[in-house]
């Protein structure tokens, strides 16, 4: 008989081993997926797996994917260290994108080389801005952050829908819910010639070490973690509550806006109503799959980079349906969540007692 | 003293051989041997993790073990759950109770008992024990309402009206006032004498002494000791339970004319809690160079108060509590550490210490500003991990070192960190709840040593305590907290343990007089 043991405490080995283990049972229900579609799971997996990284250009691809999950996972991290649920980071990506392209279109005649650091404030702010409302209406009502910030990313998605079909709809545009293309100074420069990578993978090797040394090094992000462990204790300690909501939900907004600005400004070079392919949802699972670590985070981005880039070609070569990314993603959180309980429990064979 | 010793010969009530209990990480009990006659008061002896409660969870059927018999009147027996421990005849009163706050006394008794008993003639049951074992509460009152004194009468009827054969109490007079406890070692030796059988747990060796017949000595989950408590010492006794002498404080006069470090001045509050307690116009201060006492019954307003002072809770006004002469109500808990508060709260894990952080990171938790654990809102480790190095090895905090997590460490153990990583601070004003709850007699002994050593130093203590003895040991000055309000303090020299007793009740000189029902719910 099978049976789980409580550990006598967490076990940091399965911790790490946990995501690892996840990703290979996402791998096996894949190919079991592609076996009952009728398609060669060998095949499916090497679409999946190995195709999209055969080549530099692929690698680039990779990359460029990956940027947008990055900086927004390691900026919701900040806040689930802290018990801070910043749910609608999908929402303040788009508000980036918007605030960016606000500064770009404004200054479309200028060739200033400040316009690029403009356009990055604009859309952190944006993005701040956007996860302030929730920050606002917890410390002051104490209006649950979960429900606040995921509802405010359907409003972020109708607004950006307003403004590409209204006011800021490209008069050349045949009529597309779109915005001008970008002029060059508004573009973030490629780092690697003859790829579509950008500076924005820069910015989020930059907030990853930026993210790492403000959780373990900093005092304030000392506080944030006591906040989340023990919330007695930083009462306790003194530590306030309120400034741990706002930080959590700010630098999750402000990561996410420069996300949305990368987007816009890099691969995009303009703003259209499909701006976010669901970077925002996918960066909850990446940063709870990297363990909300700035290196984990790393490696759970280009996995989940990979999902969604191999998603693509299965559609493409194998005439799969789309939604089989999400599929991916889905039954990668489950199976995180499954063998999280690992951490915690052991399986032991045979019966209780002795 | 005590009834006479129960006849030998019989068949013991109950027979305990060669119990073993193992957890993932320790042996709790092992190869324990235990026989109580009929009508037995049994001592069950030992300092905290010796092994007792394990052991009374095994007789109840609460956890079962991993190796060895249980004989109940001569027959070998499982004791699946407690059900069955209830059926052969085995009643158990828990250190903490289980009662329904919303509900009567009567409601809750019923809910305990088998089958649907009618409230009508459960209540009149109710007043019939109570009246026969001097046991007074009022069947149809709210549980809420009722004192802990009487809460733990509620556990005890709930038990009686089963008839046991044997009760188990678990460290019965932690909550009690010391007039209380003399009611129940009444009502317990009434028990006795018509044949019920009492396992006793505790560590108050004067108590023991006082009620027993006979006691087991645990230490490390083994038998170490078997004695008549009437014929021994609480010296020898103590002797026999941590295996040395017990230490004695050092204490010496207290110095005069300090500068009032704490001061409350008609500080009131009200709890947020429906169920907690008001705190209605305190007047208190605290001198540097003293140690001031707060006695009391739990539930009287005691976390109230630490809250308020500590900066947890922070009150409306600012004038009510002023530390080192400011005015300090609307601070927070760090704005007042800044005026060199330091505070040791009651819980250890997850109040006083992150239980998954290092030792190291608790150090900074409350010491990062006043022993330099941060530069440049950056965290020194080096720095972290000395203070937490030297606040192991100066207060002999049993530990894997600083790297090793909070949650590692044995309740008294971490009480010794926390309590060293406050004084270390060198606090002007330190104020401490329950200093040694929990703690073995010889870190207790330590740990009081501590705080006088403080004193001596020209530290304003203020202590908050539950253990009249502690608080006559230690402090120069004692006040009693009741219903929300504090008594004038006086020295220790010019009251005693009786006064302060019936102080618990409310009923100081010049207390304002209380609505009879809630000086009776005190008592």
């Amino acid at each position: 008989m099978l049976r789980l043991e409580a550990r006598a405490e967490p076990s940091r080995l399965m911790s790490w081993c946990s995501p690892l283990l996840a990703a290979v049972l996402t791998l096996l229900a894949g190919m079991i997926i592609f076996w009952l579609l009728g398609k060669d799971p060998l095949q499916g997996l090497r679409y999946f797996l190995i195709h999209p990284v055969k080549d530099l250009y692929g690698v680039s691809e990779l990359l460029l994917k990956a940027t947008p999950l990055m900086l927004c996972a390691i900026g919701l991290a900040v806040g689930f260290r802290a018990n801070v649920w910043n749910i609608g980071a999908e929402g303040q990506f788009m508000l980036g994108a918007v605030g960016a392209t606000g500064v770009a279109l404004y200054f479309a005649e200028s060739d200033s080389a400040l316009i690029l650091p403009a356009m990055v404030v604009a859309g952190a702010a944006a993005g701040a801005a956007w996860a302030a409302i929730p920050a606002l209406l917890k410390t002051r009502f104490n209006a649950n952050e979960i429900l606040v910030s995921l509802m405010l990313v359907y409003v972020a998605q109708l607004s950006v829908s307003w403004l590409v079909f209204g006011p800021w709809r490209d008069p050349m545009g045949f009529g597309f819910p779109q915005t001008a293309m970008f002029h060059d100074a508004a573009l973030l420069p490629a780092v690697l010639e003859g790829t579509r990578l950008h500076l924005g993978f820069g910015f989020a090797l930059a907030a990853l070490a930026a993210g790492y040394v403000f959780i373990n090094r900093s005092y304030t992000g000392f506080k944030m973690r006591v906040a989340g462990e023990a919330a007695e204790a930083a009462r306790y300690a003194g530590f306030s509550a309120r400034r741990v909501i706002w930080i959590g939900l700010l630098t999750g907004g402000a990561a996410a806006g420069v996300a949305g600005m990368a987007e816009v400004a890099g691969p995009m070079g303009q703003l259209t109503d499909k701006i976010s392919f669901g970077y925002g949802f996918a960066a909850i699972i990446v940063a709870f799959v990297g363990r909300l670590s700035a290196p984990g985070i790393f490696l759970a981005s280009l996995l989940m980079a990979l999902l969604f880039i191999g998603g693509e070609q299965v559609q493409q070569y194998m005439n799969l349906p789309s939604s089989i990314s999400m599929v991916f993603q889905g039954l990668l959180l489950f199976f995180l969540l499954g063998s999280d309980v690992f951490i915690h429990y052991r399986l032991r064979f045979g019966r209780a007692g002795a | 003293m005590s009834s006479p010793s129960p006849t030998a010969g019989t068949t013991p009530r109950l027979r305990l051989a060669g119990i073993r209990k193992v957890y993932p990480t320790v042996v709790a009990n092992d190869g324990i041997d235990l026989t109580v006659e009929p009508g037995e008061i049994h001592a069950v002896l030992g300092e905290n993790g010796a092994g007792k409660s394990t052991l009374m969870k095994i007789i109840y059927g609460v956890t079962r073990p991993s190796a060895g018999e249980i004989h109940w009147e001569g027959e070998r027996v499982e004791v699946a759950n407690p059900a069955r421990a209830r059926a052969l005849g085995i009643g158990m009163v828990f250190q903490h109770f289980s009662l329904f706050e919303t509900l009567t006394v009567a409601e809750n008794v019923a809910l305990a008992l088998p089958g649907r008993p009618p409230l009508a003639e459960l209540t009149q049951r109710i007043a019939e024990v109570s009246e026969h074992y001097g046991l007074p509460v009022d069947p149809r009152r709210h549980v809420h309402a009722l004192s802990v004194g009487e809460r733990q009468r509620v556990e005890i009827i709930r038990c009686l009206l089963q008839n046991p054969r044997l009760l188990i109490m678990d460290e019965p007079t932690s909550v009690l006032t010391p007039q209380a406890v003399r009611r129940l070692f009444d009502t317990l030796r009434m028990l006795s004498v018509e044949g019920c059988s009492i396992l006793y747990i505790s560590h108050k060796l004067d108590e023991i002494q006082e009620l027993c017949h006979t006691a087991t000595v645990l230490r490390g989950g083994r038998v170490t000791g078997h004695c008549k408590p009437a014929e021994e010492t609480p010296q020898s006794m103590a002797r026999l339970m941590i295996g040395k002498d017990l230490p004695v404080c050092e204490h010496g006069p207290a110095a005069t004319g300090g500068e009032a470090r704490l001061q409350l001045s008609g500080l009131s509050h009200a709890s947020d809690d429906p169920f907690g307690t008001d705190l209605r116009d305190i007047h208190l201060d605290v001198h540097a160079g003293e140690i001031v006492g707060i006695a009391g019954v739990s539930g009287n307003g005691q976390q109230e108060l630490l809250r308020a002072i500590s900066g947890e809770e922070r009150i409306a006004e600012k004038f009510p509590v002023r530390i080192g002469g400011v005015e300090a109500g609307r601070l927070n808990a760090a704005q007042r550490r800044r005026l060199g508060l330091c505070f040791v709260p009651e819980e250890r894990l997850g109040r006083g210490a992150v239980p998954s952080m290092s030792l190291a990171d608790n150090a900074v938790l409350t010491a990062a500003r006043n022993a330099g654990l941060v530069r440049g809102g950056f965290l020194s480790f080096a720095r972290a991990r000395r203070f937490a190095a030297e606040c192991i090895e100066r207060f002999d905090v049993r530990s894997g070192g600083p790297r090793a997590a909070a949650k590692s460490l044995s309740g008294g153990n971490l009480q010794k960190f926390i309590v060293g990583r406050e004084v270390l601070q060198t606090p002007r004003l330190l104020v401490c709840a329950q200093p040694t709850w929990g703690v073995d007699v010889g870190a207790a002994a330590f740990i009081r040593q501590a705080l006088i050593d403080l004193r001596n130093r020209g530290c304003a203590v203020l202590v908050i305590s539950e253990e009249l003895d502690e608080l006559f040991e230690i402090c120069d000055r004692i006040a009693v907290i009741a219903k929300g309000r504090l008594s004038p303090a006086r020295p220790v020299a010019e009251t005693s343990v009786e006064d302060i007793g019936v102080w618990m009740s409310g009923l100081w000189p010049g207390a304002e007089p209380l609505p009879a029902e809630v000086a009776d719910a005190a008592a």
